[in-house]
């Protein structure tokens, strides 16, 4: 099962394992983050590490090995980082604001002279859902 | 030589990062910590594939990688969608 890995030129050797393990070590320490912190703003740097350094070390190593391996440059790997680096944070994004609406205790305070819930910010706005219903000063979703 | 000795310990280490993500899962307290650890579970699962793809010399480990990549996003944003407006669809 492994007669393909012996083939292969020493330098791409140690050039694959030094970039799979840094890989692997950026996905265990985004894991131990968030497997430790103590706060859940806290624990959401830590897969951000796994997603980019960590996978992306991975799939150079993978695109390197079977572009030499299949004689011809294969890139479809990258497809993978392309579309992780574009949904990371839409995805954290969505995650901060679901846990803002799930705890309520973990919103910043206003600054001293913002207007209370219940007044309009803008004089001008009209406002077409009630305002007694919805006290979310996380703005609005539209 | 050094790659196919590395392989299954490398294997093995990111099973731990797996595991981590796991402890997260069962311990976080609130439904936000437990998307959080389902989705970096995705993801390292995503990296765990790419490395078996390796390790297997087959490139068909790399398509599965994609789609669990794709879920693992789309799982996300339907849960957290939830969680905020209690629809997915609005």
């Amino acid at each position: 099962m492994m007669s393909h890995l012996s083939g292969l030129p020493m330098w791409l050797d140690i050039l694959l394992t030094t970039l799979l393990a840094i890989g692997v070590a950026f996905a265990v320490i985004g894991s131990w983050g968030l497997a430790k912190l103590s706060d859940f703003f806290k624990r959401l740097h830590g897969p951000t590490k796994a997603t980019t350094l960590g996978v992306g070390c991975v799939l150079i190593a993978s695109a390197l090995y079977f572009s030499l391996r299949l004689g011809k440059p294969s890139l479809h790997e990258f497809l993978i980082t392309l579309f992780l680096f574009l949904t990371a944070p839409v995805s954290a994004h969505l995650l901060i604001k679901a846990a803002m609406k799930l705890d309520p205790a973990l919103r910043p305070r206003p600054p001293a002279n913002s207007p209370q819930p219940g007044e309009s910010r803008d004089p001008h706005e009209q406002s077409s859902e009630g305002r007694g219903v919805a006290t979310d000063l996380s703005g609005t979703d539209r | 030589m050094i790659l196919s000795a590395a392989l299954p310990w490398l294997t093995g280490v990111l099973a731990v990062a797996l595991l981590l993500a796991c402890y997260r899962l069962l311990r976080g307290p609130g439904l936000a910590d437990r998307i959080l650890a389902l989705d970096t579970l995705y993801i390292n699962s995503c990296a765990l594939l790419v490395l078996l793809g390796i390790y297997f010399d087959t490139e068909l480990y790399f398509e599965a990688a994609l789609v669990i990549g794709m879920l693992g996003f789309a799982g996300t944003v339907v849960l957290s969608k939830f969680v905020l407006r209690g629809d997915i669809v609005e």
